[in-house]
């Protein structure tokens, strides 16, 4: 697959910006991103390429830190989308949910422009990173209350 | 001899539609939900898609609930609809170092950074059946405390950073080609890379046995667990489209780095060796299973003598996957009417010769 060549570099969010809200965007929920991007007014925009679910192989590493190892595969769901203004997003999410890819796609083209990147940013992610993140510090917290405390018997008068 | 091999057709039929109808059981009873199969026998769903060999939770619920719980035919069933879908590449490889931990053990240091953490485990329980569950139940909301410090070292690395272990095998170049079973038939000698992916996706009672096995002394490993975890770990995927890696979610994983016997030489010092698992899904036993037989296959390279099976990677490679052995043994009640009958008719020929001969000459014959 070749890079799409008319792709225009916006001026909004960086690469890091971006794999942030592809990171938070492919742990939340498809009706939920659908819910919070109505929010949001829409520009024209259309699909360079419809969702299609496929797989990809996932890699170990041997010992953890060694040579890589095929592992086995994923399911995962790509789109890719463009703006009338040129900018191009692309959407990558494990699982078929083909809507998620394409919604996820829309945000990363909205991202990279520089009208959107705030409104995207504020009414998409952040109220999904703060879900993500309380989700992780909930199950952080059980799994915390199962760490092993271990005491040492204290034997005679010392 | 021909024997016709057209006609029941209709039995067929008829035999898939009562297959349907024993599937859903008892109608006045609720029709279980993939939902549910993937929440409540979520071990069953691990298992499905690690010898699956594909990541998919709600697919393997699906293939569960149509094998009727035969988790060997729902892996197959999970491997054929794999086949029907093309492949994006590969992922950046995994960093389980930086796993959201759910468990993580060690029976080597009580006192390991970032803790013993045993989450949800089956160990510790009095394995008495629950009469509750067979009601409905509805277990107490989980214990919670501070999260930890999640900086968790793996202790292979702490024992390598005084060199007490052997280092984990580093490719030659950062290009270096993967080995990859699906697109390459098997040969031998097959390298690490091969052996552990045919490890990760083998049957699990397999590799149970054939760890045990080493641990009865059929090729003895001396082996400690040095480190079991399970937790999250996020996948990230070169897309050349994108032009950098994306994100792609995260999928669970297990984790055993085993610890064995020394191995050194008049040049080096001696240092323990690793054996490795890495299962998808919670799938302990199985990871603990992996590496032991992944130490096992190192017989060669560690310059030991190959005496036992689980030594020998042809044998092992050749007869761990459930999908190619069930397939194997369960053609054996197709039609072999053509095989057979040739079968039967010399045997008939020899039994009248046998006979012919008994009555022609019984003296010699009872001389012999």
């Amino acid at each position: 697959m070749t890079a799409i060549s008319d792709e225009k570099r916006g001026s909004g969010g960086s690469i890091v910006v971006r794999k942030d809200a592809m990171r938070i965007l492919a742990h939340s929920a498809t009706e939920d991103v659908t819910k919070l991007l109505q929010a949001v007014a829409l520009p024209n925009h259309e699909f360079l390429r419809e969702p299609e679910s496929g797989l990809v192989m996932m890699r170990g590493r041997i010992g953890g830190d060694g040579r890589a190892f095929n592992l086995g595969e994923a399911t995962v769901s790509r789109a890719v989308a463009r703006l009338m203004s040129g900018e191009v997003g692309f959407g990558y999410t494990l699982g078929r949910d083909q809507d998620k890819a394409r919604l996820m796609a829309l945000c990363d083209a909205l991202i990279q422009t520089e009208q959107f990147v705030g409104d995207i940013e504020a009414r998409v992610i952040a109220p999904l990173r703060t879900a993500l993140s309380q989700r992780r510090s909930r199950q952080a917290a059980e799994t915390a209350a199962t760490k092993v405390d271990f005491y040492t018997m204290v034997r005679g008068e010392g | 001899m021909y024997v016709a091999v057209k006609g029941g057709e209709r039995a067929i039929e008829h035999a898939h539609r009562l297959l349907a109808h024993e599937r859903r059981g008892n109608p006045d009873t609720p029709e279980i939900a993939l939902a549910q199969i993937s929440g409540q026998l979520g071990l069953a769903v691990d298992r499905v898609m690690s010898e699956g060999s594909l990541y998919d939770r709600e697919l393997a619920a699906l293939a569960i609930k149509q094998a009727r719980g035969d988790m060997i035919e729902a892996i197959f069933l999970l491997r054929a609809f794999r086949a029907t879908l093309p492949r994006f590449g590969a992922s950046e490889p995994l960093d389980t170092a930086r796993m959201e931990v759910r468990r993580r053990i060690s029976s080597t240091f009580k006192d390991i950074p970032g803790g013993q953490i045993l989450g949800p485990t089956f160990d510790y329980t009095h394995r008495l059946l629950d009469p509750q569950l067979a009601e409905n139940s509805s277990p107490e909301a989980p214990a919670i405390s501070e999260p930890l410090d999640m900086a968790m070292p793996r202790v292979t690395d702490i024992l390598g950073r005084d060199g007490l272990i052997e280092p984990s095998p580093q490719p030659a170049s950062d290009d270096a080609a993967v080995g990859d079973l699906t697109r390459e038939p098997l040969s031998f000698p097959a390298d690490r890379d091969l052996r552990l992916q045919n490890l990760s996706r083998a049957d699990e009672g397999f590799l149970l046995a054939m760890g045990y096995s080493t641990q009865r002394g059929y090729g003895r490993n001396h082996p400690f667990a040095g480190e079991i975890r399970f937790g999250e770990v996020e996948v990230e995927f070169f897309a050349e489209d994108a032009g950098f890696a994306v994100p792609l979610g995260s999928i669970e994983l297990t984790e055993c780095q085993m610890v064995n016997q020394f191995k050194g030489s008049a040049t080096e010092a001696p240092c323990f060796t690793r054996g490795y698992g890495l299962v998808f899904g919670q799938c302990e036993r199985k990871s603990m299973s992996m590496a032991l037989v992944d130490r096992s296959l190192r017989a060669r390279e560690l310059g030991e003598e190959v005496l036992a099976p689980a030594q020998d990677e042809e044998f092992v490679m050749s007869h761990s996957d459930n999908v190619q052995a069930t397939g194997f043994v369960e053609h054996l009640k197709l039609p072999h009417y053509v095989d057979f009958q040739s079968e039967l008719g010399l045997l008939r020929r020899l039994r009248k010769e046998f006979a012919e001969g008994i009555s022609d000459e019984p003296v010699r014959e009872a001389a012999e």
